[in-house]
């Protein structure tokens, strides 16, 4: 047979790497299809819900729970007394903690879960809440991470105050670890002895990842079979399965954890949480599922927080403005369970990338993880762990540097940047970057938005200012950074033991179709869409022909789950290597069917073709259809593998942004009026889906920069607990982003992809921030707190007495 | 965030949903738009055990403009309000103030009965009324009487109205005087850190009359009489702004909330309501 279609057709038909190809998920989610947790149902299925405590701090004296009880429709009533005998009032957290279920004797935060009432639907449940009668004693509320290192109050009565924690000795009863990296004393003695030092304190409030659809799970307990089946709002729920297994001591075949469609997890989502526990329980109390879906109430005040770092930081330089070293300490207000998710070694996750994208000799960090009277929590909110508060610290100590040095900040980065030529390059605080082309980067982004020309553009604007010709001032936020993500080594990265490794499994069908499944999840990162890109260029089967499946524990193979931009460096890379292993063994069949030797042949976009005889070719088709119908000596039949990958190390994408911004200081209202951002996150699967990302990336870098927390009064109330008080930014405060890229590939990963899921986000808080701050600059600011909203804005022109 | 149950009435008369409120007394409610009263059920803050939803009484809709008066059944969406050419034409200001409240997903079923009814600071429509001079019709079980937006309003969520009266409907004069609502607020979808209505009109170059209302910047809509009377018989010179602005503050009485302290909230409103003054001025 002739072949028609030309060899740039048959790239096109592939929708490979590198193709804008459209998501194949939008499909049902824009026509309301999708099938999330809360879409289950299943006959007989009951609701849970959960009495929760209206107090920060309080002893529980007595629960009545007869008047529920009596409510008809009402089936059981869960107290921490039920869940005892099972020693499951409590349960493990992933940071080494362990976190209650339901109040055992006291309550430690706002909102904590205090029995769960399960009834014959949602409306009932609601209404027995009301019913549960607990008896509390308040006791005295510690919100402030400092004073609770103080305080006499003890938090954790259940932990011994002498007793080391996971990470180590405990310096207060109220304290939970402390955890260094680096020199201190040859920091401290660099700092000591510098021409330049600027020293600053920022704190990096507490904010929520408020995906759009909160958390929940359907738990069905078979009794005839033995098998628990638990949907739920998972981002490792392979994770969910061991753990659910090492908590019920049920056996882990018996255990089928499946995440369906997820509405966004930005963190959220990896914990466990009292909600999937309880389903789980009352589904095997009762023998009939239950379904527990928290409310947006309760996903901002007792789901998973983030951030709540406070940062206290010195740098040094020469008086040419390189620096030579930088001290960073945190004290990390964790709430009242260590429920942090990071990798076990690290409880502060990736601080220590703080040095960011700078050639700094010698650096310190310390964190002093704290109890507080707050939820639990301390997630990556759209970030790898904790880069976001480093890269925020950093590009902050930056700034202030350019003032105390009165510098450009543009130059000072660009004086401080690792250079093309020193990677891998070995950080100061321990980590290997892999790659980068910092300066190149930078030089285009600070082009494109004509650099020059702003900063004379700000110079007018703030001679205008003071001659009194307008109230309006201008700022230049300027970012970069370097992520690290895609956790990772299986020698130092672990969750729970587990190492964090991915996976890929891929059949491919007679007739050349294939279904491949992974360790991950997708929650709206187009999985779906690019891994089969992925696969696509590398087997030479149409991305169209390969169905993507995930978070099915029964049928995927294990893996570490979705965060931390983790998918495409590690699951990502595994699909590429199971890609490999498939085409060698097509290799050996399409010689085969040619008759020639298997090194006779190589590969073409879509097919096997003879060396130097193009005409002479199989296509991939063909050769799927021979490993199932036809006996080729010392070949299995079949055509199919799985592939689990280890990284060799992290990848490390980088981004530089530039941020134009008008300030009313007058009201405190800002105006953003440009948004440049140009990311490098090596090999690009699908631009179009990268753009996607980062515009969402940077909506709630946005978000958090000007107005996005969670704030607790002096009695522990949360102040925040609804969307009208919870900025999350709509079509009309967002501005139109204009994006740029550079491709550096990570060296070590099998197709050079990086992540980028969360890069817009840790760079774009800073780069926000920095903006707002930087248009006060020529009116002696040096450092304000975010969050930039209206108030907080106008008081610091009030601070600098531009409203006299 | 579920309601506790609640009776559902749908009646398709007024008298019908005045039977209702008689025979529940405290326990029932009139339901307009939902987009305040559903909020605060779900929260179980309001406690309704017989919602009465108003939507199939016809007498409650329609925009009529009749000569110099315009009349709003109070069961007209917001979105109607915007869309309706002869209400802009007859007075702008409504299309341009209901513009600034929520978004349009609200403002399809929210309704200017149910707020100015509700009786919250935050609302828009009190202040922008009492600039308008408006009067709002209730009907009840002793018939039908007549209140002035200017004395409507006794403390938040409390008003002249009586729980057994309707509101049915709004009136007040078209008008051809320079108008501006300004609000500043956190972001869409949110009440105002400070809003301000403002109706100016002019005899020569002179402030001939003037209206300033202000939205949430105390606990009811704050008419400004003072601030009025500053301007009026002026050329609304920067002094004669300055001089309202003043007179103005001294009649709102802002509380801390998640927008700001008292003392943000005051140089705000100064801010805003300067605007408003000077923008109505130049189109009046
Ligand atoms: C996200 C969001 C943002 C919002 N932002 C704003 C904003 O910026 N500015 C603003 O002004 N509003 C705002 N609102 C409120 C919105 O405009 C409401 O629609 C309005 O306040 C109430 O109108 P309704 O028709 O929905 O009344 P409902 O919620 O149905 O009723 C409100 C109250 O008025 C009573 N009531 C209603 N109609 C009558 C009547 N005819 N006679 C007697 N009593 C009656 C009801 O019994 C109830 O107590 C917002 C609402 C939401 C959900």
């Amino acid at each position: 047979m002739k072949d028609e279609v030309t060899r740039e057709e048959r790239v096109t038909n592939l929708k490979g790497l590198g193709c804008s190809r459209k998501r194949v998920e939008d499909a049902r989610f824009t026509q309301g299809k999708g099938n999330y947790v809360d879409d289950i149902n299943l006959p007989g299925m009951l609701t849970g819900d959960f009495v929760r405590s209206p107090y920060a701090h309080a002893r529980i004296k007595s629960i009545n729970t007869d008047a529920a009880m009596a409510l008809d429709g009402v089936i059981a009533v869960l107290t921490a007394k039920d869940l005892e005998p099972l020693g499951l009032h409590w349960m493990p957290t992933l940071a080494g903690d362990k976190q209650m279920v339901l109040a055992d004797g006291k309550v430690l935060f706002q909102g904590q879960e205090v029995a769960f009432v399960v009834a014959k639907d949602r409306y009932i449940a609601s209404d027995a809440v009301e019913l549960v009668e607990v008896d509390y004693e308040e006791l005295p509320v510690i919100v402030d991470p400092f004073k609770s290192m103080q305080s006499d109050v003890v938090l954790r009565e259940d932990l011994d105050p002498k007793a080391p924690g996971a990470h180590g000795p405990r310096k207060h009863h109220n304290h939970i670890f402390t955890w260094e990296v680096g020199d201190e004393d040859g920091t401290n003695a660099v700092i000591d002895d510098a021409d330049i030092v600027a020293e600053e304190s920022m704190y990096y409030h507490r904010t929520h990842p408020c995906p759009l659809e909160p958390c929940g799970a359907v738990a069905s307990m078979d009794k005839v079979n033995g098998k628990l089946t638990l949907w739920g709002t998972f981002q490792a729920p392979h994770v969910v399965r061991t753990v659910a297994s090492l908590l019920s001591g049920i056996e882990e075949h018996n255990i089928r954890v499946v995440s369906p469609d997820i509405g966004g997890g930005f963190g959220n989502k990896v914990g466990v949480y009292p909600g999937y526990v309880c389903s789980i329980v009352a589904s095997i109390v009762t023998g009939v599922p239950v379904k527990w879906v928290e409310d947006r109430m309760e996903n901002l005040m007792s789901t998973a927080f983030a951030r709540d770092y406070w940062m206290k930081g010195k740098i040094s330089a020469t008086k040419e403005g390189k620096i030579t070293g930088l001290h960073c300490h945190v004290t990390a207000d964790h709430g009242a369970f260590d429920a942090c998710a990071d990798p076990t070694k690290f409880p502060a996750g990736f601080m220590n990338i703080c040095t960011g994208s700078y050639d700094i000799p010698i650096a310190y960090l310390g964190v002093d993880g704290v109890y507080t009277n707050k939820a639990p929590g301390g997630v990556s909110y759209r970030c790898s762990f904790r880069v976001t508060e480093a890269v925020y610290f950093i590009e902050r100590m930056i700034e202030v540097l350019a003032i105390e040095m009165n510098m450009d900040a543009a130059e000072l980065r660009r004086i401080n940047f690792i250079k093309k030529e020193q990677f891998p390059y070995n950080s100061a605080l321990g980590w290997e970057y892999d790659s980068g082309d910092y300066h190149t980067a930078w030089d285009k982004a600070l082009k494109a938005v004509d650099y020059e020309g702003l900063r004379k553009e700000q110079a007018e604007r703030v001679a205008a200012f003071k001659a009194g010709e307008t109230r309006s001032i201008m700022g230049i936020g300027l970012s970069f950074f370097t992520e690290i993500v895609g956790a990772g080594p299986v020698k130092n990265c672990d969750i729970l033991g587990m190492g964090m490794f991915d996976s890929c499994e891929i059949r491919i069908h007679p007739t050349g179709s294939a279904v491949a499944r992974l360790g991950t999840i997708s929650q709206g990162q187009g999985h779906a869409t690019t891994f089969a890109q992925i696969l696509a260029s590398e087997i030479g089967i149409s991305a169209d022909s390969i169905t993507i499946e995930e978070g099915d524990t029964d049928t995927a193979p294990y893996g570490l789950g979705t965060y931390g931009s983790r998918s495409t460096p590690v699951a990502g890379a595994a699909a590429a290597m199971v890609g490999r292993k498939i085409r060698a063994k097509a290799q050996m069949i399409a010689a085969y069917l040619l008759e020639v030797h298997d090194d006779d042949v190589e590969f073409d976009v879509d097919r096997f073709v003879v060396k130097g005889a193009p005409e002479r070719f199989k296509t991939m088709s063909e050769i799927a259809y021979a490993a199932y119908n036809q006996a080729i000596p010392g070949l299995e039949p079949g055509l199919e593998a799985v592939s689990y990958y280890d990284p060799p190390n992290m990848t490390y994408p980088f981004g530089a942004y530039v941020c134009v911004m008008d300030i009313d200081v007058d009201t405190g209202v800002p105006t953003i009026n440009r948004f440049c951002a140009l990311d490098d996150c090596g090999t690009r699967i699908n631009p179009m889906v990268i753009e996607g990302q980062v515009h969402g990336g940077l909506t709630e870098a946005l978000a958090v920069a000007l107005g996005q927390e969670i704030a607790y009064d002096d009695m522990g109330n949360c102040k925040t607990g609804t969307l009208m008080d919870f900025f999350l930014p709509t079509a009309w405060e967002v501005p139109n982003y204009e994006t740029d890229f550079t491709v550096t590939p990570s060296p070590h990963h099998p197709i050079g992809a990086k992540g980028v899921g969360e890069s817009p986000h840790v760079g774009g808080v800073p780069c926000f921030s920095n903006a707002v701050q930087e248009a006060f600059r020529p009116f002696g600011n040096r450092h304000t707190n975010m969050p930039h909203d209206h108030w907080r804005i106008w008081k610091t022109a009030n601070d600098l007495g531009m409203h006299d | 965030m579920i309601p506790a149950a609640f009776e559902y009435h749908r009646p398709s008369d007024i008298a019908g949903a005045l039977s209702v409120l008689a025979e529940h007394g405290d326990e029932a409610r009139v339901l307009a738009g939902g987009h305040s009263l559903i909020p605060m059920m779900k929260l179980r803050m309001a406690d309704v055990p017989h919602l009465i939803d108003l939507q199939d009484i016809a007498d409650l809709k329609g925009i009529t403009i009749d000569g110099d008066t315009v009349t709003l059944g109070a069961m007209t969406t917001q979105h109607e309000l915007i869309a309706d050419e002869a209400l802009f034409a007859a007075c702008p200001i409504i299309r341009e103030a209901a513009l600034q409240i929520a978004d349009p997903q609200v403002r399809y079923m929210g309704t200017i009965g149910g707020n100015v009814a509700n009786g919250d600071p935050g609302n828009d429509m009190p202040g922008l009324m009492q600039c308008l001079d408006a009067r709002f019709t209730l009907v009840g079980a002793d018939g039908t009487r007549s209140v002035a937006a200017r004395d409507f309003y006794e403390s938040a969520y409390m008003t002249e109205r009586d729980d057994e009266e309707i509101l049915t409907q709004i009136t007040f004069s078209a008008t051809g005087a320079g108008y501006a609502y300004e609000k500043q607020k956190r972001k869409i979808g949110d009440y105002a850190t400070a809003a301000c209505a403002a109706l100016i009109t002019k005899d020569g170059d002179k402030v001939a009359t003037a209206a300033i209302a202000m939205t949430n910047l105390s606990d009811i809509p704050v008419l400004s009489e003072a601030a009025a009377a500053a301007l009026v018989g002026t050329s609304c010179d920067a002094d004669a702004v300055k001089a309202a602005v003043a007179a103005a503050l001294e009649d709102i009485d802002p509380t801390e909330d998640n927008r700001g302290p008292v003392a943000f909230k005051m140089h705000v409103a100064g801010i805003i309501i300067s605007r408003a003054i000077t923008r109505a001025w130049s189109g009046a």
